[in-house]
């Protein structure tokens, strides 16, 4: 039996409720590093009182003899797109927000498993960004390098992670958001099936491509959050025992991709076959329509909600984010239902793989690079710069696109000494299943070991 | 008659300097780069997933 890893919900649990840990420590051991690591300015607002009060509660709570389960006393970290009673939901901007009245239904759901909410996370602008830069909080650093983005929208999220700020995280992700910033912070992000969890009390983005998901420092924690917020009891989840079959999609994903992230893929595969598994080369037919599909469909979205707001605040929106909202209102209607209708096309294309290849789920990276330097507007992959945006939302956007359920982890360090990401992308309707197969392949490639982020809070 | 991204990017720009939005425009013209790949991407699509009958009608 290997000692517990404290920066884990599924190992903390149990000395949670031995009580050998207490909420109290635990909360005060994640303020004291959001305090002395303020310059990742991963929070908006850190809820000092209100989580102690509530961290006493559960210790009170757990001495009666009542304990919730696995998330009873832990902290979390909430993306500030998300509605928390009594906090304001400020999405990263200047544009005036209001106080939220109600937690949103995940939020509500992870409180009844008694998670204590310790705090929002900072963003990028609206969930409008893959960089967290353009934020009215100032941008989010990486500690694993304060030079470098923490990865968006949910950076904050990512970064609070990695710092030990908190144990578990709630993101949203329409084009990648919860798993490109779990890449670059070396972190475990999960987007689930379109509409497997509700959005409500989310400020959206692009209401056809908006999920909500967990943020863990583990497969097992992500497990553990998910089920909390599906509204049911978290019990933690077993590794698939069968012999799994992985497809890895060629071209369109791989072919510009840099060498450390290409060796993590190779790595991967050689450990999966070496423990049993099947791994074998696929083709996604069409993949290459993504960018263009995506795009039609986002822009427009994102333009609608915003549209009374860019009416009476335009000024208040980082420059970037506004033209992006002003872009979308050039979008014609007929090149909207256009790629409504390739998107139907793409998500054909993601299930003939699977179906045709009789795939347990997709391995491919999550970002093609590491993460990228603050300030940066282009990115140099296989030699050839291109805008940093398009090459961030490139190997995740897809499954938006198709509504795919997908889980990004990391899988090793780079050369430049930064975390490396891969993703499983699973059957639709299957993210138990998919969960199974992750919990499987964490433990082969990391040998269960997680994320690279440090802290013990 | 769907108008030509040509067409649709000059209303756009025009109409972006109009709004005092200059800085739009290569944004603009990014998104109708984007917009004729997607209708090309259409185009196959439509003469792969046609009906013959619908094709004897264009």
């Amino acid at each position: 039996v290997s000692a517990p890893d404290l920066r884990r919900i599924a190992d903390i649990a149990p000395l949670v409720r031995s009580k050998k840990l207490s909420p109290v420590e635990l909360v005060v051991s994640c303020l004291e590093e959001i305090a002395a690591q303020r310059e990742v300015n991963a929070f908006t607002t850190v809820l000092e009182s209100s989580a102690l009060e509530e961290a006493r509660h559960a210790d009170s709570e757990m001495a009666s003899g009542g304990w919730r389960g696995p998330l009873h006393g832990i902290p979390i970290a909430v993306k500030d797109l998300i509605d928390v009673a009594g906090t304001r939901t400020t999405s990263g901007s200047a544009v005036p927000s209001v106080e939220a009245r109600a937690d949103a239904p995940v939020v509500k759901r992870l409180r009844e498993a008694g998670a204590i909410v310790i705090g929002k996370t900072n963003l990028h602008e609206f969930a409008y960004g893959t960089t967290s830069e353009e934020t009215a909080f100032g941008p989010v650093k990486n500690p694993l390098d304060l030079s470098r983005s923490a990865g968006g929208s949910s950076g904050g999220s990512a970064a609070a992670l990695a710092a030990g700020m908190c144990f578990g995280a709630i993101g949203t992700d329409t084009g990648g958001s919860i798993r490109i910033p779990s890449a670059a912070c070396g972190t475990v992000g999960l987007k689930p099936t379109y509409g497997e969890l509700p959005i409500d009390g989310i400020v959206p983005l692009s209401g056809s491509f908006d999920h909500v998901g967990p943020m863990a420092r583990s497969v097992a924690d992500a497990v553990l959050l998910f089920q909390a917020m599906q509204g049911t009891t978290p019990t933690g989840g077993e590794p698939s025992v069968e012999r799994l079959r992985f497809g890895i999609p060629q071209r369109y994903f791989c072919d510009r991709v840099d060498d450390d992230v290409a060796s993590s893929l190779r790595r991967a595969r050689t450990a999966l076959t070496e423990a049993g598994h099947q791994v074998v080369d696929i083709e996604i037919a069409h993949a290459e329509w993504t960018p263009d599909v995506y795009l039609h469909i986002m822009l427009p979205e994102a333009s609608w909600y915003h549209a009374p707001l860019l009416e009476r605040h335009a000024s208040s929106y980082s420059p970037g984010v506004r033209l992006r909202l002003e872009m979308g209102r050039y979008v014609r209607a007929e090149d909207y239902v256009r790629a409504q209708t390739l998107r139907e096309v793409l998500r054909g294309s993601v299930n003939a793989a699977m179906a045709t290849s009789r795939l347990d789920a997709i391995l491919l990276p999550t970002l093609p690079t590491a993460a990228p330097p603050l300030g940066a507007q282009t990115v140099t992959i296989a030699g050839k710069p291109e805008p940093i945006r398009g090459a961030m939302l490139r190997l995740t956007q897809m499954f938006n696109v198709t509504g795919h359920p997908s889980i990004a982890f990391p899988a090793g360090v780079g050369g430049d000494g930064m975390p490396r990401g891969l993703q499983l992308v699973g059957r639709e309707h299957a993210t138990s299943s998919l969960l199974r197969a992750a919990l499987a392949v964490e433990r082969q490639i990391s040998g269960g070991a997680g994320s690279v982020g440090g802290g013990t809070g | 008659m769907t108008e030509s991204t040509d067409a649709w990017l000059r209303a756009a720009c025009a109409d972006a300097d109009r709004r005092g939005l200059p800085e739009l425009k290569p944004l603009l013209e990014a998104l109708a780069r984007s917009t004729a790949a997607l209708r090309a991407a259409d185009d196959a699509h439509r003469s792969v997933a046609a009906p013959p009958s619908s094709k004897e009608h264009e």
